[in-house]
C-alpha cells in the first residue's frame, strides 16, 4: 500500500491497561516513505498487523495537523521525537534514515496513568483548568468588544502563552514531572489581560493548589518542557505565575 | 409549491429584522427552580456544544457533556484557522447586519432559510464581545482596538481572527467557559465518551446510549432534551481536512431515529488545500482561506510547463481567479474557487509531480509589504533584498504558524517558492433538518452548528463556521430550549431501567458484538479508502447522472461486503479505537448512499453541489429556483430506503439572481 523504501524496526511500549505491567515489543516497518507523517508510519504497521491477525498498537490521535494536542509519542527519548517546534502528526519520516531503529514509549508521569499502549490519560489537566483557568463571565454580560484597549505587545504575548495545545510534553519532558509550563501559560495569558485581572490572585491559587494535588512534580529549572514544547511556550510564563503566586500568597484575604 | 406538512419551520412572523427580537421575548420561559431539576445532554464539545453547555449550565440547567476525545478542549473546532466573521462595522468599511446576511445568503446559493440567516448576522456582534470578555486574545491593532481582514465573498473586512489559529482561541475560550461549569459541579463531563444512539420515549427524545471507550462499558443517561452538536461527516470522503475521529454517527443514528436529515449532497470542497502526495495518506491539511488575502493564485500559461514556478515570467502566468472574476478576484467563494482550479488542472494546466495542483505564490504581496515598511522606517532607496526581508517579516507575522505547517508537510519552503495548493473535502453544509428553535423533527432533540443544515445554503463563506458554532450555542439554544423545556417542567427524570433505554442499549451491543465476532479479512481502513474513492469520484467537486447512479450500486455493494469481510481485532470491553472507526465507517456507508441519491434527485447546480448537466455557458453553476428553491429533507424508512420531504424556502427580502463575482 505504500511507496516508500524506507525499512525501520520500531521498539513500541505495549500496555494491556493501566493496572497491568507493560513491556517492549518489536516491529518492523516495511516501505515507507520519507513524505508520510510519523502517525502514517503507525497507520502502515497498524494495517500490517489487523492484516496479520495480530492486535494493532493504540495511541491518541486526532487532527493529524498540529493543533489539538491529542498525540502524544515520547520517540527516541524526547516527547514528540526530534525535531523540534512539532508535534508527532507533524513529524515526518524525512526525519529518519532507512535502518534506523525507533524506540516509542507513552509520556511517562505518574499524573498521566497509561490507558492502553501508548494512550495515556490527562484528565488532570482539565482538572486544573476547572480550578481556576477561565474569566468568570458569563454569557450575555458582555460589553462592545473594542470598549477594552488592549496594547498589542500584551495582547501578542497573552497570545503567545494561549499557544498552548496541552499535550502535556512539558510534562513528559520533565524529570520531575513537573506541570508547571502548562499551568503557567494559562496564568500568564490571563494575567497579562485586563478582563483576567480581576480575579487573577484567586486563579493562580487555586491552579497550583489543584496541580499539586494531582501529584505533579516541582520545577526545578531545567528547562528541558520548554525544549521540547511543540508550541514553543516560554519559560517566562512561569516566572510570571510564581511572581503572581508570591504576590497571591502574600496578599490572599483567605 | 408547498412545504411538507411533516416540517414545520416554526419562523415567527413579522419583519425580517424584527422576527428574532420578538421571538426572543416572547418565547417562552423556565423559572430558576424549574431549570434545576430539567437535565440537558449535550453531545459534543466543539464550539457549538462547549458553548451550549457552558451557557446552559450557567442559567441554570443540569448538564451531561459527551466528547469522544481525551478531553472537551480537543474539538476539531480547534484546527479552524482563518477568522470568525462579525458585522461590527470597526472598519467603517460600510458593513451591517444587512450585509452580512445578503453576503451570507447569497454566498449560500440561494439555498439558506432568510430568518434564520439574518439572526445569525443580528448575534455575529455579541460573539466577539463574549469571547474578548473571556480572554481570547485576537489580533489588535497598535491602538489597542481589535484587527480585521478579510475573507472570500464578500467586499468588507469583518474577520477576527488570531493568527491563523482563531478556532483554537475561540475553542479555548468556550472550553474554559465549559471547565468553569464543571468545577462547579453544573457540568457533568464525560470525556472519551461516544454517543451510540438516541433513546425516544413517546415520540420525544430522553436520551442517549454512550459508550465508555476507556472500559468499553454501555452506559445509558437520561436527558429532559438532547443536542448534538457533533460537528460534520467530510470523513465519509476518507480524506479530508476533518480530524481522524469526526464522524457522522450521532447524526445519523438520530437520522434512524425520526430525524430528518437535510441536503446531505451540500458538500464544501475547499480550494487551498495541501495536495495529496501519496496513498499512504491519512487526513488533508487546510491552508486557511485568509492566504489568498495576499496570496496570488495562478498556473502557467502554457500546458504541462516543465519550468520551476519561480522561473516562470510574470507574462507567461495566468492569473485565472483575477482574469474571470475581475471584482473578486482571488477573493471568490470557496465553491466558485474550487471549480476553478479543478477546471485549469483538468485542462491539462495543473503542476507540481502529480498535476493536479495550482500555486498559491505571495511573492509578490511580500514585496508590497517591504515596501511599506522601509517607508515606515524611512529608508532611503532600499535595496529589494531589504524589501523581500522586511516583507517576509510581515507575511511571518501574519501567516507564520501556517507557513511553518506547510514546510513541514511538504519539505518545501513557502517563502521561497509559491505554495501547491489543491482542493480538499473541507464542511458539510448538510446536516439534521432543524426548525427556527434548532429542533429536529424528534421532538426534545435539537442540533447545533456544522451538525445542522441550517444557515449555509449551498456554500458556506470562511469565518462563518465558528460564527455560526457559538451564535448556535451561546445565543440561540439558550433562548429558544425554553420553548420546549417551559412545557416539560412536570417531566420527572425517567429512570434509565425503562424498556426504550434497555431496548436501545441491546441493540447497540448486538452490533458491537457483531463487529468483533465478525472475524473477516480486511481492515476498516480497506472499506473506508474504498468508501471515500467512490465519494470522491461520483459525489464531489463534479457530479453527473451516471455516475451518481452507479456510486449508489457501488456503495450498497460495498455496505454488504463490509458486514460480511469487515475485521476487528481485539476486544468490546477496552480501549478498541478499531471496534471505534468500524462503528463510523458502518455509519458512512450508509450515509454515502442518501448523499448520492440527494444529489441525484437535485437536477440543478447550486453552490458545493455542482451538476455538469446543469452548467452557464461559462462553466458556472445552473441554478433552477422554480423548482428546486427548497431544502431537502429525508426520512429514514429503512435501508436504503429514504422519503423525500420538501420546505419551501421563500425569499422575502432578497432577490434571487445568478451569482455574480465577475
Amino acid at each position: 500500500m505504500s511507496h516508500g523504501n524506507m525499512n525501520l524496526t520500531l521498539k513500541v511500549w505495549k500496555q494491556k491497561n493501566k493496572d497491568t505491567k507493560g513491556k517492549f515489543e518489536t516491529y518492523n516497518a516495511k516501505g515507507i516513505s520519507p513524505d508520510m507523517s510519523f502517525l502514517e508510519m503507525f497507520d502502515v504497521v497498524n494495517e500490517q498487523l489487523i492484516n496479520e491477525g495480530k492486535e494493532p498498537i493504540a495511541f491518541d490521535h486526532d487532527c493529524r495537523e498540529g493543533i489539538c494536542g491529542m498525540c502524544s509519542m515520547y520517540i527516541n527519548g524526547r516527547p514528540h521525537g526530534p525535531k523540534e517546534g512539532v508535534t508527532t502528526c507533524q513529524l515526518h519520516m524525512r526525519s529518519f534514515k532507512d535502518g534506523d531503529t525507533i524506540v516509542v514509549e507513552p509520556w511517562r508521569s505518574a499524573a498521566f496513568p497509561v490507558i492502553k499502549d501508548l494512550a495515556v490519560d490527562r484528565s488532570s489537566f482539565d482538572r486544573i483548568m476547572a480550578a481556576g483557568g477561565f474569566v468568570s463571565v458569563n454569557t450575555g454580560n458582555a460589553k462592545d468588544a473594542n470598549n477594552i484597549l488592549i496594547p498589542k505587545p500584551d495582547a501578542d504575548e497573552a497570545f503567545n502563552a494561549a499557544a498552548c495545545i496541552g499535550c502535556g510534553a512539558c510534562v513528559a519532558a520533565c524529570k520531575n514531572s513537573s506541570a508547571m509550563l502548562f499551568v503557567s501559560a494559562k496564568v500568564s495569558q490571563l494575567a497579562l489581560l485586563p478582563q483576567g485581572k480581576v480575579e487573577a490572585q484567586q486563579r493562580v491559587l487555586n491552579m497550583v493548589k489543584q496541580m499539586d494535588e494531582e501529584g505533579f512534580g516541582n520545577c526545578t529549572n531545567t528547562g528541558a518542557c520548554e525544549a521540547e514544547c511543540p508550541k514553543s511556550i516560554s519559560l517566562e510564563n512561569i516566572a510570571r505565575m510564581n511572581r503572581e503566586y508570591l504576590w497571591a500568597s502574600a496578599t490572599s484575604k483567605d | 409549491m408547498a412545504s411538507s406538512p411533516k416540517l414545520n419551520s416554526r419562523i415567527p412572523e413579522g419583519q425580517l429584522e424584527n422576527k428574532w427580537t420578538k421571538y426572543r421575548s416572547t418565547v417562552h420561559l423556565v423559572n430558576p427552580a424549574n431549570k434545576r431539576s430539567l437535565e440537558v445532554i449535550v453531545v459534543g464539545t466543539g464550539l457549538a456544544g462547549a458553548s451550549a453547555a457552558a451557557t446552559l449550565a450557567e442559567m441554570g440547567y443540569k448538564v451531561k457533556a459527551f466528547c469522544f476525545q481525551d478531553s472537551a478542549r480537543r474539538a476539531h473546532s480547534i484546527a479552524a484557522q482563518g477568522g470568525v466573521n462579525a458585522a461590527k462595522n470597526y472598519q467603517n468599511d460600510g458593513d451591517s447586519v444587512y450585509r452580512l446576511f445578503y453576503d451570507t445568503i447569497k454566498g449560500g446559493d440561494y439555498r439558506a432559510r432568510e430568518a434564520n440567516v439574518h439572526r445569525l448576522a443580528e448575534v455575529s456582534g455579541n460573539i466577539i464581545d463574549q469571547c474578548v470578555a473571556q480572554g481570547v486574545p485576537f489580533a489588535r491593532e497598535y491602538g489597542g482596538t481589535l484587527s480585521n481582514r478579510s475573507f472570500g465573498g464578500t467586499q468588507v473586512q469583518r474577520t477576527f481572527y488570531a493568527a491563523g489559529q482563531t478556532g483554537q482561541q475561540l475553542l479555548l475560550g468556550a472550553y474554559s467557559a465549559l471547565q468553569r461549569q464543571v468545577g462547579m459541579g453544573a457540568v457533568k463531563m464525560y470525556a472519551r465518551h461516544e454517543m451510540m444512539d438516541i433513546v425516544n420515549i413517546d415520540g420525544k427524545c430522553r436520551g442517549i446510549i454512550a459508550r465508555n471507550l476507556v472500559t468499553g462499558k454501555l452506559e445509558r443517561h437520561f436527558g429532559h432534551a438532547v443536542l448534538l452538536c457533533t460537528g460534520g461527516y467530510g470523513n465519509v470522503f476518507f480524506l479530508s481536512t476533518n480530524a481522524m475521529g469526526s464522524n457522522v454517527t450521532a447524526a445519523w443514528k438520530a437520522h434512524k431515529k425520526g430525524a430528518f436529515f437535510g441536503n446531505p449532497c451540500y458538500t464544501q470542497i475547499h480550494p487551498t488545500c495541501i495536495p495529496v502526495s501519496g496513498d499512504h495518506q491519512s487526513k488533508l491539511t487546510l491552508m486557511s482561506e485568509s492566504l489568498r488575502n495576499d496570496g496570488r493564485i495562478w498556473v502557467p500559461k502554457k500546458k504541462d510547463d516543465p519550468r520551476k514556478a519561480n522561473d516562470i515570467p510574470e507574462d507567461e502566468r495566468d492569473y485565472y481567479l483575477e482574469r474571470r472574476y475581475p471584482a473578486f478576484g482571488n477573493l471568490v467563494p470557496r465553491d466558485v474557487a474550487s471549480r476553478a482550479a479543478k477546471e485549469r488542472c483538468d485542462a491539462g494546466y495543473g503542476v507540481g509531480a502529480s498535476k493536479m495542483a495550482v500555486y498559491l505564490d505571495f511573492a509578490a504581496n511580500t514585496e508590497r509589504y517591504g515596501k511599506i515598511e522601509a517607508n515606515k522606517l524611512g529608508l532611503q532607496n532600499p535595496s529589494k533584498d531589504e524589501i523581500i526581508r522586511l516583507g517576509k517579516e510581515v507575511v511571518k507575522e501574519k501567516y507564520g504558524n501556517l507557513f511553518d505547517m506547510y514546510k513541514q508537510i511538504t519539505g518545501e519552503d513557502p517563502y521561497e517558492v509559491p505554495m501547491r495548493i489543491y482542493p480538499a473535502v473541507h464542511y458539510t453544509m448538510g446536516g439534521l433538518w432543524v426548525d427556527y428553535n434548532l429542533m429536529t423533527t424528534v421532538p426534545g432533540l435539537y442540533a447545533l452548528g456544522e451538525a445542522n443544515f441550517s444557515d449555509h445554503g449551498a456554500n458556506r463563506l470562511g469565518a462563518s463556521a465558528l460564527m455560526q458554532g457559538l451564535a448556535d450555542g451561546y445565543f440561540v439554544i439558550p433562548y429558544t430550549i425554553g420553548d420546549y423545556l417551559s412545557e416539560e417542567i412536570r417531566t420527572k427524570a425517567i429512570p434509565t431501567d425503562h424498556e426504550a433505554f434497555v431496548k436501545a442499549e441491546a441493540e447497540v451491543q448486538e452490533r458491537i458484538s457483531k463487529l468483533i465476532s465478525n472475524k473477516g479479512t480486511k481492515s476498516v481502513d480497506y472499506f473506508h479508502k474504498r468508501l471515500g474513492k467512490i465519494m470522491w469520484d461520483k459525489c464531489g467537486m463534479a457530479r453527473n447522472k451516471e455516475g451518481l447512479t452507479s456510486a449508489i450500486t457501488e456503495i450498497q455493494k460495498l455496505r454488504e461486503e463490509f458486514w460480511k469481510d469487515v475485521r476487528v481485532p481485539g476486544d468490546a470491553n477496552e480501549f478498541n479505537p478499531e471496534l471505534e472507526k468500524a462503528h463510523r465507517v458502518a455509519d458512512f456507508l450508509e450515509l454515502g448512499e442518501l448523499m448520492c441519491k440527494d444529489a441525484l434527485h437535485r437536477n440543478e447546480s447550486c453552490g458545493g453541489h455542482f451538476r455538469e448537466e446543469y452548467q452557464t455557458p461559462d462553466g458556472e453553476a445552473l441554478r433552477d429556483d422554480n423548482n428546486f428553491a427548497y431544502v431537502a429533507a429525508w426520512e429514514y424508512k429503512g435501508e436504503s430506503n429514504f422519503e423525500l420531504h420538501k420546505e419551501e424556502l421563500k425569499f422575502e427580502n432578497i432577490k434571487l439572481a445568478q451569482r455574480n463575482y465577475a
